[in-house]
């Protein structure tokens, strides 16, 4: 810090600048602006297109893509009428994009909204309480990590094979909240011991008002970041579980499409539309996701802005 | 063994079985929260796949059993947990003879051979990016195309393993889509078969690699930075130290303890994820078996998989909770 002192202090002065202000992070946004645009055509697309073309056999069978010229005899001739082709069950590949991509989204958000709640909770219990009480928290968390929780939730899918969305997510909530615990619980320690939190403190603030006055903001960055990661890691768990044949079975999702393109051999039939579309509109989310999380990791640790000095 | 204490010694211990007790009393508790009888369940299911089935009764009375659904539940809950402790994982509902312990010894080298190299090739090589990423030394070109390697980071593995098959073993046929090896090929520790396997191993591997080496670097380039402003590192610097020296020794050695705590924290979410891999692959390994359980709704093959993968991976990390105290010394000193 004060060998820089020369460098810094510009800086410090463009900060005022409202428009370098650290969320205007290019990571963040730029992640923001792929996952918004996902959620996005969620709600604009089904006003354009007939979403109900996701049915099963709604469509003809295995058209490819408008942009394809196709002499094979097993593809139907490629039709404006289903822009991104179709695949073995009658389903239009746009239409299934439309309605299972904000689909996944609401599954990751639901999920990690429920995991960061206990997270809170148990965190900042933890971490104000100290004692047996953290202690108990702490291993819980810590053994719940180690869990491979992609196997335990096919255990949980095996049994209950009707799921609806929101049950999903709510078994997916199952492994979200030990993440946040530990990190709500460190931060807690750390922070309960500097000055502000202690002036707080000897003024007679409350503990609760301690909580979400002192340490709550100061949380923020690091809160969204670990939200954002656990939105991508509740939505891979429901694609692998989907993907497994294991995910709600009535309504298309993502990951259920790209089941039914591996059980019909959509690779080697050629098919690459089939997995081609939901894998690319997956790879949207998730890189959306990775790159918001990396941006919240940048403003909530400055040190991490630039590795050029 | 300096830094290795007692209660280090006995506090990770516990948590190994706390861990195991947690994973065990999840899949106990699941099936009985489910709505309906189980066995009820599964008799009229495979009744409705197979019309008839030979040893039914003998069947029904192994699934009982396996569960204990004989007794008052804190006594089925004890013989449970019994059976887990003495790794008695009963009878195949789909292969009836055959035992769950029996196909897993056949399934678990070839899924412990591709995560463990995979893993540490994944990790090796993304704390190695991570660090040149970081290091002001780097030449400029290099520093430039480093990012580009973690184009696939956050992409789940078998998505990953999709665009793999796609790419080299449809479009270019360099690679086999599925399998472990290749048919006719005489199993054992001949150059043939080691052929094979690299040969057939390979995309796997590559999906897993590609896709978790980004998360190492990350975390590398952060501890490297946060690194670079301290002490000891401007001192060696300053006492003209060879840059290299200062780069192994001083910034890589420092920053690498964190990751290692880091690998043992994410092996469980590596080891879920390779299931989906080898399902893909059809390579025939844990993850595989795991898939035809649910395919065939084999509940004592799921839950005994399940079961071994839980042991699996809290086994490594017990390993490397003891193995970092020898590298660091400062983690035994460290409370809470």
């Amino acid at each position: 810090m004060t060998a820089g002192a020369g460098t810094v202090r510009p800086r410090t002065w463009l900060r005022l600048n409202r428009w370098d202000s650290p969320w205007l992070n290019a990571k963040f946004l730029i992640g923001l602006a792929m996952v918004l645009g996902v959620a996005l055509m969620g709600i604009i697309g089904p006003l354009f297109w007939d979403t109900t073309l996701a049915r099963v056999g709604s469509s003809p069978l295995n058209l490819p893509p408008v942009w394809v010229k196709t002499d094979n005899p097993a593809f139907g001739q490629p039709t404006w009428a289903h822009p991104l082709g179709t695949e073995s069950n009658g389903r239009d590949m746009l239409a299934v994009l439309l309605v299972g991509a904000p689909r996944s989204l609401r599954i990751g958000v639901i999920a990690a909204g429920i995991g960061m709640l206990v997270g809170i909770i148990l965190g900042f219990t933890a971490g104000f309480l100290g004692g047996w009480i953290d202690n108990v928290i702490r291993t819980l968390a810590d053994a719940m990590i180690t869990i491979p929780s992609l196997a335990v939730l096919i255990v949980i899918s095996a049994y209950v094979r009707q799921v609806s969305v929101e049950n999903m997510a709510l078994i997916l909530a199952l492994f979200a909240w030990p993440g946040p615990t530990r990190l709500i619980r460190s931060q807690v320690l750390s922070m309960r011991e500097r000055g502000y939190v202690k002036m707080a403190r000897l003024s007679g603030a409350s503990t609760l008002s301690i909580m979400f006055g002192e340490i709550m903001p100061n949380l923020l960055p690091y809160l969204a970041a670990s939200f954002t990661g656990n939105v991508s890691a509740a939505i891979l768990a429901a694609t692998g579980l989907e993907a497994l044949g294991l995910g709600p079975t009535r309504i298309p999702t993502l990951g259920m499409t790209i089941f039914y393109a591996m059980r019909a051999a959509a690779i080697l039939r050629g098919m690459w539309w089939w997995w081609g579309f939901p894998i690319a509109m997956l790879i949207i989310i998730f890189t959306g996701l990775f790159l918001m999380t990396v941006g919240l990791d940048e403003i909530a640790n400055p040190r991490l802005r630039g590795a050029q000095r | 063994m300096r830094g290795l204490t007692w209660d280090y010694l006995i506090r990770r211990v516990a948590m190994f079985f706390v861990t195991i007790w947690l994973g065990a009393t999840l899949i106990f508790i699941i099936p009985r929260l489910a709505p309906g009888d189980p066995v009820a369940a599964m008799v009229s299911r495979l009744q409705a796949q197979a019309g008839y089935i030979e040893n039914s009764a003998e069947m029904i009375e192994a699934w009982r059993r396996r569960f204990g659904l004989d007794g008052p539940i804190w006594l089925q809950y004890l013989k449970y947990m019994r059976s887990v402790l003495t790794l008695d994982l009963g009878y195949s509902l789909a292969y009836f003879p055959s035992r769950v312990e029996e196909m897993i010894v056949d399934a678990l080298p070839w899924t412990v051979g591709l995560l463990t190299l995979a893993t540490l090739m994944s990790f090796v090589l993304g704390n190695l990016i991570g660090a040149l990423m970081a290091w002001r030394r780097t030449p400029g070109l290099i520093r430039n195309l480093l990012p580009l390697t973690l184009t696939f980071t956050s992409i789940p593995f078998f998505m990953l393993g999709i665009l793999l098959i796609y790419l080299f073993a449809f479009t270019l046929d360099w690679f086999p889509p599925s399998g472990a090896y290749a048919r006719g090929v005489e199993i054992g520790l001949n150059w043939e078969f080691i052929k094979s396997v690299i040969h057939h191993g390979t995309l796997p591997a590559l999906s897993i690699v590609l896709t978790s080496m980004g998360f190492w670097a990350l975390g590398m380039r952060g501890m490297m930075i946060t690194n670079e402003g301290e002490d000891y590192m401007i001192l060696a610097e300053a006492k003209g130290l060879n840059p290299f020296r200062v780069f192994w020794k001083y910034g890589i050695r420092t920053a690498v303890l964190p990751q290692v705590t880091a690998l043992a924290l994410s092996l469980g979410s590596i080891a879920g994820g390779s299931t989906l891999v080898e399902y893909i692959f059809a390579y025939p390994g844990m993850g595989y078996l795991l898939y035809q359980g649910i395919v065939n709704t084999d509940y004592t093959l799921i839950q005994g998989i399940v079961f071994m993968l839980i042991l699996g991976t809290a086994t490594s990390v017990l390993i490397l909770d003891l193995l970092l105290p020898l590298i660091d010394p400062r983690i035994t000193y460290e409370r809470g």
